[in-house]
């Protein structure tokens, strides 16, 4: 079932982050963002679910999207790491957005190609999503790291925690290896060049540097994941735990 | 960090023909994070196809101690109005 996981690992990413992404909503720092956050976490749950029912049929097991996102264990979600990392502060949570967003634009634009309709659909929509994060996170990056002397400073520390796990969104997992094969889904290492430019464009303007990363972090695509998913994964799910089936 | 912020009038086009039209407003610390606060704020349910933002600030009102001697003269002049002929289906929006 290669496809069916390949098509997991890309659902798990958007829902994770597009739940920490919702984890601002009644907490961010002015009324606008409170209203910006929500619309992005929306963009990327919305881009999860579709791909959760395509991975549902692709298995056969009659699973729904609710079952994939509610009753999987932390080691079978499948999600790459930066996605999970905590928002901890606005700097690192735009940062988070503008990595992600940043090769996830080009892969939806290279999935318009894909020999799958339900991916060519999710690409079609998705591409135009991952264009308004990459401005969003990428003018907030700018501000923050242009900015005063102190959300200069938590630009930096924004950047030398997060860039360790830039390098894994464009490792392929033996799944998603045949997906690509298949035609199914892009190369992920294709995106480096597109993804590179993004990052180099705003970090130039934001006054920071883009980091070496000697010994990058990999693990999500076997499950391996950081603490925080665990705790991450218990909140979004005790409700459905508690009430099986529940609907609304 | 709010009181420091500059204030932004948002105006929306709602399709293309009509008029921009005030919907509300936004703080933002400069025009571009204004645009996107805009769009934010006030197109999420499919409301416009265009937007303008212009600073609270920038805009000169009309004094309301003047609104006698601005608006009431014109109150006995209904032969102003376009109430007396009809306007063809064609003309559209006006």
């Amino acid at each position: 079932m290669a496809l069916y996981q390949a098509i997991l690992e890309l659902a798990d990413d958007n829902l994770v982050l597009g739940h920490r992404v919702s984890e601002w909503c009644g907490h961010a720092p002015l009324l606008e963002e409170d209203l910006a956050m929500p619309n992005m976490a929306l963009d990327m749950i919305g881009t999860a679910r579709t791909l959760y029912e395509r991975a549902a049929e692709l298995e056969g097991k009659g699973q729904s999207e609710d079952d994939m996102a509610y009753l999987r264990g932390e080691r079978e979600y499948r999600n790459c790491l930066l996605v999970e990392r905590r928002n901890e502060d606005f700097a690192q949570t735009m940062l988070r957005q503008l990595y992600f967003a940043a090769f996830m634009k080009p892969y939806w634009e290279a999935a318009a190609e894909s020999s799958d309709e339900v991916i060519r659909g999710v690409a079609g929509k998705a591409v135009k999503e991952m264009a308004y994060h990459i401005r969003h996170a990428g003018e907030w990056v700018i501000r923050l790291g242009d900015g005063t002397e102190e959300s200069a400073r938590r630009m930096r520390d924004a950047v030398e925690a997060l860039s360790i796990y830039v390098d894994e969104l464009f490792v392929s997992s033996d799944a998603a290896v045949e997906a690509e094969a298949a035609g199914v889904l892009p190369k992920r290492s294709d995106m480096r060049e597109a993804f590179d430019a993004v990052i180099a464009h705003v970090f130039d303007e934001a006054q920071l540097d883009v980091p070496t990363v000697e010994y990058p972090h990999t693990g999500g695509r076997e499950g391996l994941h950081g603490e925080d998913l665990g705790h991450m994964l218990a909140e979004m799910q005790s409700l459905y735990r508690a009430h099986p089936g529940a609907s609304w | 960090m709010v009181t420091t912020t500059p204030l932004w009038e948002v105006f929306i086009r709602p399709r293309n023909g009509l008029s921009h039209k005030h919907v509300g407003s936004i703080h933002a610390a400069d025009e571009v994070m204004a645009v996107q606060a805009a769009r934010d704020v006030y197109t999420r349910r499919g409301e416009g196809t265009s937007i303008w933002v212009v600073r609270s600030a920038d805009i000169v009102a009309s004094d309301p101690d003047q609104a006698a001697e601005n608006f009431e003269p014109t109150a006995d002049k209904i032969y102003r109005h376009p109430t007396f002929y009809e306007i063809p289906e064609e003309v559209g929006h006006m």
